[in-house]
C-alpha cells in the first residue's frame, strides 16, 4: 500500500471547487476538509458544518457582564459603604446603566472572541497545520483522506474534471512541519 | 460565488486589469516583504522625533506634576481634555467603518477597515496616555478601578461621568484590539506560509495557527457580526459619555442634552479625516491604488459633508436653545465664545468644521485627492478648535469677574501635543511595515463581484442595458485608477 495520506485537490476558482465538491459528494467520496484564503458562503451547508451557536454563548456572557456590574455596584454603594448623596436612594439605577452597558459589551466580546479560540483551537504558538502553504494565498484546497477512499484515479479524474489546477498526493498530513 | 451578479450601475471597487487572487496578496503584502522605501524613512524619521518629544514633555510631566501645563485656577482643563477628546474622536471612524458598515453590508469597507481599526486603536492610546497624565499623580491611576483597598473599602464613585469613561474607553480599547487582531489571523497566516526562517516563527505565532478551514471561516463570519453588532452600540456609547464629562456639569456651555449626539456626530465627522488624510498617502506610497478608489475616497467624503452639517445644526442649535432658553448664563458664555477674547478660536472651529467641508458638495473637488486631502486637514484643525472652544471659552470667565483669565499653553502643553501626533505616526508606521494594510481576505471575496474587470466581461457577454451600461462607463471617469482608452471600444 503506497504512503499517501492525502489527496488534495487545488482550485484556482472558488465557484469551481464548490463544483468540485459538489462532484465528490456525487460519488460518495467523504471530503476531509476545505482549506480557503476567503469565507466561502454556502459551502458549511454543502459540508454539513452545523450552525454556530457562538451568537448563544455571546449573549450569555453579556448577561453575565450586565449581572455582574450590577451586583458589584449595589454591594458598592448601598451595602458595604453607602453615602447619602442629596438625600438619594443609594442604588441610584439610571447612574449605573452606562458602567453595566460597558462591561455587557466587554463580558460579551471577551466570552465570545474566547470562545471561539477555543472551539477553533486558536491560540498563540499553536503550530499551524497546513496541508498546502498556497490555501492562505490563491488556492482553494479539497483535502480527502486516502486511506479512507481508495479509488484515487477516480478522485483524480473527479477533480481534474471539476477544473482543479492541480492534484497533490502528500504522504505527510501537515506539510508545515519541519 | 453567486448565481447571480452585481448591477452594473454599482461602481467598481477594485479596479485594475489582470487581478487576481495571488496579485491581490502581491500588492497588498509589498510593504511587508520588502524593505521599506525612502518615503516611508523619512515620515519615520519625523514621526520618531515627535514620539521623543512626547516622551520628553510626559516625562517632564510626571516629574514635576501638572503645573508643567498652563493651567490656572480658572481654567483647570484646557488641551490634555482638548488633546484627549480629539483623539478619541479620531479612533471612532475606525469602528464606524469596521462594525456599522458591516452590518449594512457596505462592501466598500473591505479595504479600508484594516487601517482604519489600526488607526482607531493607536488614537486611543494617544486619548489614553492624556487621561493618565492629566492626574496629576499617574502612579495612582488605578484608583479609577473599584478595587478593593485599605481605605474601608472606599469604592470609587459610581455616578461620576469620569469613572463611566474609565469604563467606556477601556472596553473600547480592549474591544477595538479583539476585533482588529481576529479579523488580521487569516492575513497574518498569509503572511505566515510564504515567510521563512525566523520571520515563519514570529508570524507562526502570530497567527495563533490559522489555517482557513470551513469551520473556522464559518466561525469567524459568525463572530465577526455579533462584534460589529456590539461594537455599533459601544462606539455611540464612548462619546456619548466622554460628552457626559460636560454636559453633567453645570458650566454654562457645557450643560446642554444635545451633547451626546453631537459629540458623536463630531467624532465619526474628524476620523473620518483623519482616515482619508492617511489613506491617500498610504495610497500613493504603498502603490493601492487600485484596492482603495476614488469611489472610498467619494464614499467618505459623502459621510464628512453629511456628519459636518450635523456638527453645523448642532453649533446652531446650541446658539439657539441659549437664547430660546432665557437663560442669562447660557447666552453669556456663547455670546462670550463668538465675540469674545477667543473669537478667533470659536471662527476657526466655524470655518474649518462647518463652512470648508461644504465645499465637497461639488464632484469635482471631492473626486479631486489634492483637495479632499487638504479638506481633511483643515478639518483636523478644525475639530481641535472644537473642542478647544467647548473647554477653554467655557472655563475662562468662571462664576467671579475678579478670577477671569486666559489660558497660555506652555511650551509642555504643545510637546505633549504634538509629540503625541509622532506617537500615533510612528505607531501607524510600524504597523504598515509588519502587517498588511488591507484585509486581504475580505478584498479577495470582491474580486469576482464587485471588481472593474468582472464587470467589463459582462459589459462584454453584451446582455446588459445599454443605458446602464453607459452611465456605468461614465461613472469610471473620476477613478484615476482606471484607463479610458479601454472604454472607447466599446
Amino acid at each position: 500500500m503506497s504512503n499517501i495520506k492525502y489527496i488534495l485537490g487545488s482550485f484556482g476558482d472558488p465557484d469551481e471547487m464548490m463544483h468540485g465538491i459538489e462532484k465528490l459528494q456525487e460519488n460518495n467520496i467523504k471530503i476531509h476538509d476545505v482549506y480557503t484564503p476567503m469565507p466561502i458562503h454556502g459551502i458549511e451547508a454543502k459540508l454539513g458544518v452545523k450552525r454556530s451557536r457562538l451568537d448563544i454563548a455571546a449573549f450569555f456572557f453579556g448577561i453575565t457582564g450586565t449581572i455582574t456590574m450590577l451586583t458589584g455596584v449595589y454591594l458598592a454603594t448601598a451595602v458595604d459603604w453607602p453615602i447619602n448623596i442629596g438625600g438619594k436612594t443609594h442604588f441610584a439605577l439610571p447612574d449605573f446603566i452606562p458602567i453595566t452597558f460597558e462591561l455587557t459589551i466587554l463580558f460579551c466580546a471577551f466570552g465570545l472572541v474566547g470562545s471561539y479560540y477555543a472551539s477553533t483551537h486558536l491560540f498563540p504558538g499553536r503550530a499551524p497545520r497546513v496541508m498546502d502553504l498556497r490555501a492562505t494565498n490563491d488556492r482553494f484546497i479539497i483535502a480527502i483522506d486516502a486511506k479512507q477512499n481508495i479509488e484515487h484515479t477516480k478522485i483524480d479524474e473527479l477533480l481534474k474534471g471539476a477544473g482543479a489546477l492541480e492534484v497533490k498526493y502528500n504522504e505527510r498530513k501537515y506539510v508545515s512541519y519541519e | 460565488m453567486s448565481g447571480h451578479n452585481e448591477s452594473i450601475l454599482r461602481e467598481p471597487l477594485i479596479t485594475g486589469k489582470d487581478i487576481t487572487y495571488a496579485k491581490i496578496t502581491d500588492d497588498i503584502l509589498l510593504p511587508v516583504e520588502n524593505k521599506p522605501n525612502k518615503a516611508w524613512w523619512i515620515g519615520f524619521i519625523i514621526s520618531l522625533c515627535g514620539a521623543t518629544l512626547w516622551v520628553v514633555a510626559v516625562s517632564y510631566t510626571f516629574w514635576f506634576g501638572i503645573g508643567a501645563w498652563g493651567l490656572n485656577k480658572t481654567v483647570g482643563w484646557a488641551w490634555d481634555i482638548t488633546g484627549f477628546v480629539w483623539w478619541v474622536g479620531i479612533g471612532h471612524a475606525g469602528t464606524l467603518i469596521s462594525a456599522v458598515l458591516l452590518l449594512f453590508r457596505q462592501n466598500w469597507r473591505n479595504s479600508i477597515n484594516r487601517s482604519a481599526e489600526a488607526m482607531t486603536i493607536f488614537a486611543v492610546i494617544c486619548a489614553a496616555t492624556y487621561v493618565v497624565s492629566h492626574m496629576g499623580r499617574p502612579w495612582l491611576a488605578y484608583w479609577v478601578l473599584p478595587l478593593p483597598n485599605q481605605f474601608g473599602s472606599l469604592w470609587v464613585n459610581f455616578n461620576s461621568p469620569l469613572v463611566w469613561d474609565m469604563f467606556a474607553i477601556s472596553t473600547y480599547f480592549s474591544v477595538s484590539l479583539l476585533f482588529w487582531y481576529t479579523g488580521l489571523l487569516p492575513d497574518i497566516a498569509t503572511i505566515r506560509d510564504r515567510a521563512v526562517g525566523m520571520r515563519k516563527k514570529v508570524y507562526s505565532i502570530l497567527s495563533f495557527g490559522w489555517t482557513g478551514n470551513v469551520k473556522t471561516w464559518q466561525r469567524f463570519e459568525a463572530v465577526s457580526l455579533i462584534l460589529a453588532g456590539i461594537s455599533t452600540p459601544l462606539v455611540l456609547s464612548v462619546h456619548t459619555i466622554v460628552s457626559m464629562d460636560f454636559a453633567t456639569s453645570v458650566i454654562p456651555g457645557w450643560h446642554t442634552t444635545i451633547f451626546p449626539p453631537y459629540f458623536v456626530a463630531g467624532a465619526i465627522f474628524s476620523g473620518f479625516a483623519m482616515v482619508l488624510t492617511l489613506l491617500l498617502v498610504a495610497r500613493k506610497v504603498l502603490g493601492l491604488e487600485n484596492y482603495i478608489t476614488m469611489f472610498h475616497i467619494e464614499s467618505m467624503n459623502k459621510i464628512i459633508i453629511l456628519t459636518g452639517s450635523i456638527v453645523g445644526v448642532a453649533y446652531l442649535t446650541e446658539f439657539f436653545i441659549a437664547w430660546y432658553s432665557g437663560v442669562e448664563y447660557e447666552q453669556y458664555a456663547f455670546i462670550n465664545r463668538a465675540t469674545g477674547p477667543y473669537w478667533w478660536a470659536y471662527w476657526m472651529m466655524m470655518t474649518c468644521n462647518v463652512i470648508s467641508p461644504q465645499l465637497l458638495w461639488f464632484k469635482k473637488i471631492r473626486t479631486s485627492i489634492a483637495a479632499t486631502w487638504i479638506l481633511s486637514i483643515i478639518v483636523n484643525i478644525g475639530m481641535w478648535f472644537e473642542r478647544f472652544v467647548i473647554i477653554v471659552t467655557s472655563l475662562h470667565r468662571d462664576y467671579l469677574p475678579s478670577s477671569w483669565v486666559m489660558f497660555y499653553p506652555t511650551w509642555v502643553d504643545v510637546s505633549v501635543f504634538v509629540g503625541s501626533i509622532g506617537v500615533f505616526f510612528t505607531l501607524f508606521l510600524l504597523f504598515l511595515r509588519v502587517l498588511p494594510s488591507i484585509a486581504i481576505a475580505e478584498v479577495k471575496l470582491l474580486l469576482k463581484s464587485a471588481s472593474e474587470q468582472a464587470k467589463l466581461e459582462l459589459i462584454k457577454e453584451g446582455h446588459l442595458d445599454k443605458e446602464q451600461v453607459n452611465e456605468y462607463i461614465e461613472s469610471l471617469d473620476k477613478f484615476d485608477s482606471v484607463k479610458q482608452e479601454e472604454y472607447a471600444k466599446i
